[in-house]
């Protein structure tokens, strides 16, 4: 019963981090039809930021973190923008997919050949230490990223709908020509929707890398879960993403301890292609209807 | 058009003098990348077909390679000559390419490029693990080359000149399959699907054969890739490969006949000419992609073909 | 005279909403049917549903005497069913020759046929008689992307009718036209009806240009059919006028 418990928050703290790439991820491709192969990426990215902010720069802790977001936002966000998306869309999805590839390699091997092919230790927010409650030995590290990660969704859904900016971009994600024809400075919106992401998985970095370590690979598997985190809950809610990034953090916890850790992403393919056959649309998600 | 008919052959006739001359000057490692080049034009030209010509991209045409090169690989060191690992081979990445076509049924192709990622990593791990077939990480060492109407191929330069006829016998069918009416039944599809079905076209069974076929190309390529490098263990054939190849085939111009060529080319020699920066050369070969994808969506291909034809190709 | 085509009962839902309220018609060999209704009237719905674009709710389509409710759309077309989209749909990036002999092939011959056998056998013929009948012959080496709007249309209606259907659905064929094209358009299509027998329902909001290609029209409003019958008929029923000018 308390192994069970550790896993189960173990897999929530994970899962938490995995929402918040999978809601950037699910937000990109509703606001702005644009599929970010290169999330992974993006996720292991910003910690390198705040690594070279500490390391190169001397700085404290808390403003390299600051660094390390506005340069996220800067480069993430608006440069991704600019010099991708928006000469590519224009295409078609495809060529938008393959660019994100290919920044993926380039963020990759940018960050092996200009920092560190090796694993960097990552200063941790919270102290480490562990919470015994019935027989379970908790983390608190596990407590303190599912608290974290959990607030800024929770502040992440509360902006979305509850407010005037959030609500139009949510309307910018739903029917762009409905948005426009309403007023809202549609690609107004679908910038602020790539700042937001460039904010999202900054955070997921910062809490992601004192578990995992920081290292220029990371986002081979971050950006599969991500994205099984989001086909599994429904791309096109982003409730849906945040939902399956739980599911999938608990799926892949238990499967690694409880079924063949030789095959812990196997586990979450398998399921990913069960939703995909079954439910396309995803677990929590809205159908939708095939136009010609 | 009259030079563009002339210049074809030119072309042509030069290229291949080239490929089968250069070798002769070149000693053991540059023969080597040539023959790669050869292996790796061939998985690319397979990836074409599914993703430029058909227009379902596969992320998995790495893993396809490794399917042929385990084969190919166990057969033969148990004794059994190649012909028999290439059958093989090429029937799994048949069967295999057919049932990875089938969740690109169901959704579009992004969604299909992380269902096929999800593939390549599904079996790179069942290379990895499943120690009883593959040898596990320990992978397989001592592959023959083999004996080719009797004629041993031990020497570099004579496997070599196995793999340039492997790659002419693979072009020209696959040339003349996509100049048949299925040839044009995949560009319909990548053009049009929904116009395609309602002109009778089974869209269904022509994403099926574009997987199938595409991935069995593959798995020919892994065929010749494992008496290449002689000892292949899993690592070749995870997504970074397919990843490779998806690129070569974009750099080289996706749906442009020659552009795997080209884009194997490029892929083999750019990490030779910038030996002086090591590790950056992926870094420099992104920023190539990125920049072709923006600035010449037909690829490198596709400015050969404007400088022939005169002409600006059209949006597609 | 026993009906070629007949729709009998269709219906489809989307959630709360009756997009197409059993509907019932039938169509004789060689006629011309226009279904007419103002916009969100169900036409396009009713077109999807019998088209295999979507499955109806309820309802049965038959054609030729055997039932095709539901059928895939390849599976209609080589049947002799064929169609054209309200946008226009095409291959662009392929040659104008190559999108009629793409529209062909798949109705002759195997599979196998199509892969070993000689090429296109017995389709450049039919390829070179509709580019004539079109007047698309100098632009058959042209990538179908490049030409005008209305040769684009053209080239769109010609793919439907390269594999000689008996029953061609046409979803808006004046749309988009100029005027002068139109008058062309329709003696195209009269011709096309008279010399090879083939049928045809067609929707369209050009109200002038239905009179003058269909002998019989249905009218559509909120899913239903209101009115049907010859073209002067209808344009005087009280109830259309009120649909067209209430809706």
């Amino acid at each position: 019963m308390g192994n069970v418990l550790q896993l189960l928050l173990a897999g929530l703290a994970t899962g938490a981090i995995y929402a918040l790439a999978a809601a950037g991820f699910a937000l990109l491709w509703q606001t702005a039809r644009t599929i970010n192969f290169a999330q992974g990426e993006f996720v292991m990215l910003p910690a390198f930021f705040v690594l070279a902010g500490t390391e190169w720069l001397g700085l404290p802790l808390g403003l390299a973190i600051l660094l390390a977001l506005v340069l996220a936002l800067l480069v993430l966000g608006l440069l991704f923008k600019r010099a991708i998306v928006d000469p590519l869309l224009p295409q078609g999805v495809l060529p938008v997919v393959i660019a994100t590839i290919a920044v993926g390699i380039l963020l990759k091997e940018s960050v092996k050949e200009f920092y560190s092919a090796e694993a960097q230790p990552f200063p941790s927010l919270v102290a480490g230490g562990t919470l015994h409650l019935a027989g379970a030995v908790l983390s608190l590290q596990d407590i303190a990223v599912l608290l974290v990660a959990g607030l800024a969704i929770l502040a992440m859904q509360l902006f979305l709908t509850r407010t005037r900016l959030g609500r139009m971009m949510q309307a910018t994600a739903q029917n762009p020509e409905v948005a426009l024809v309403l007023g809202i400075p549609t690609r107004r919106m679908v910038l602020y929707t790539f700042l937001l992401n460039a904010a999202l998985v900054t955070l997921a970095s910062i809490l992601i890398s004192p578990v995992y370590l920081a290292k220029f690979d990371n986002g081979e598997t971050l950006g599969l879960i991500a994205f099984i985190a989001a086909i599994v809950g429904g791309f096109n809610q982003i409730r849906g993403a945040i939902a399956g990034g739980f599911l999938v953090g608990v799926v892949d916890n238990f499967g690694a301890a409880y079924l063949s850790s030789d095959y812990r992403t196997g586990i979450l393919l398998l399921l990913l292609i069960a939703v995909i056959l079954l439910r396309p649309h995803g677990l929590w998600g809205r159908a939708e209807e095939r136009t010609v | 058009m009259s030079a563009g008919r002339l210049a074809g052959p030119a072309i042509g006739l030069a290229v291949t003098i080239l490929l089968l001359l250069l070798p002769l000057t070149l000693r053991g490692y540059g023969i080597y990348l040539m023959s790669l080049w050869a292996v790796l034009t061939i998985a690319a030209m397979g990836l074409n077909l599914t993703l430029g010509y058909a227009g379902q991209v596969s992320l998995a045409q790495g893993a396809f390679v490794g399917i042929g090169a385990y084969a190919a690989a166990l057969l033969t060191t148990a004794g059994w000559p190649l012909a028999l690992g290439m059958a093989v081979g090429v029937g799994l990445g048949l069967i295999v390419g057919w049932l990875l076509g089938y969740p690109a049924l169901r959704v579009q192709h992004h969604y299909l490029a992380f269902v096929t990622l999800g593939a390549n990593t599904l079996l790179f791990l069942v290379f990895r693990n499943e120690d009883w077939l593959t040898g596990g990480v320990y992978g397989i060492p001592g592959i023959p080359r083999p004996r080719i109407f009797g004629l041993a191929t031990d020497d570099p330069l004579v496997f070599y000149y196995f793999c340039l006829a492997m790659l002419l016998l693979v072009t020209l069918a696959l040339g003349l399959l996509l100049r048949s009416p299925w040839g044009r039944a995949f560009e319909a599809l990548r053009e049009n699907p929904v116009r395609a079905e309602s002109l009778g076209i089974d869209t269904r069974r022509y994403t099926l054969l574009a997987f199938a076929i595409g991935s069995a190309v593959g798995s020919l390529a892994g065929t010749v890739y494992a008496p290449l490098v002689q000892y292949i263990d899993p690592y070749p054939f995870a997504l970074g490969m397919s990843l490779n190849l998806l690129l070569m085939v974009v750099v080289g111009g996706s749906g442009r006949f020659f552009g795997p060529w080209l884009g194997a080319a490029i892929a083999v020699l750019l990490p030779e000419w910038l030996r002086f920066s090591e590790g950056l050369y992926l870094v420099f070969y992104a920023l190539l992609v990125i920049l072709v994808l923006v600035f010449l969506p037909g690829g490198l291909m596709g400015i050969a073909e404007r400088l022939r034809l005169g002409r600006r190709p059209v949006a597609g | 005279m026993s009906a070629l085509f007949e729709v009998e009962g269709l219906s489809r839902r989307f959630g709360g909403i009756l997009a197409v309220d059993s509907v019932s018609f039938s169509l004789a060999e060689g006629e011309i049917l226009g279904i007419i209704g103002p916009n969100g009237s169900g036409k396009s719905t009713l077109f999807n549903c019998i088209l295999g674009q979507l499955r109806p709710t309820a309802g049965r389509v038959r054609f030729a005497g055997r039932d095709i409710t539901g059928m895939r759309p390849s599976a209609l077309a080589r049947l002799g069913i064929g169609r054209t989209f309200q946008l226009l749909q095409i291959f662009p990036g392929l040659e104008v020759r190559a999108n009629l002999l793409a529209a062909g092939q798949e109705h002759r011959g195997s599979m196998a046929g199509r892969l070993f056998g000689p090429p296109d056998a017995g389709l450049a013929e039919e390829v070179e008689r509709m580019l004539a009948f079109f007047r698309l012959a100098h632009l058959a080496r042209e990538p179908a992307g490049s030409l005008s709007y209305g040769q684009q249309k053209l080239l769109d209606i010609a793919m439907a009718f390269m594999a000689g259907p008996r029953l061609v659905f046409l979803d808006e064929p004046a749309g988009g036209v100029n005027p002068g094209m139109l008058a062309e358009l329709g003696e195209r299509l009269r011709l096309l009806n008279r010399e090879r027998g083939a049928s045809f329902v067609l929707i369209e909001h050009n109200i002038e240009f239905v009179m003058g290609l269909c002998s019989r029209v249905l009218v559509m409003a909120e899913g239903r059919i209101i009115a049907e019958g010859a073209p002067e008929a209808v344009r005087a029923d009280p109830e259309v006028i009120e649909a067209y000018l209430g809706g």
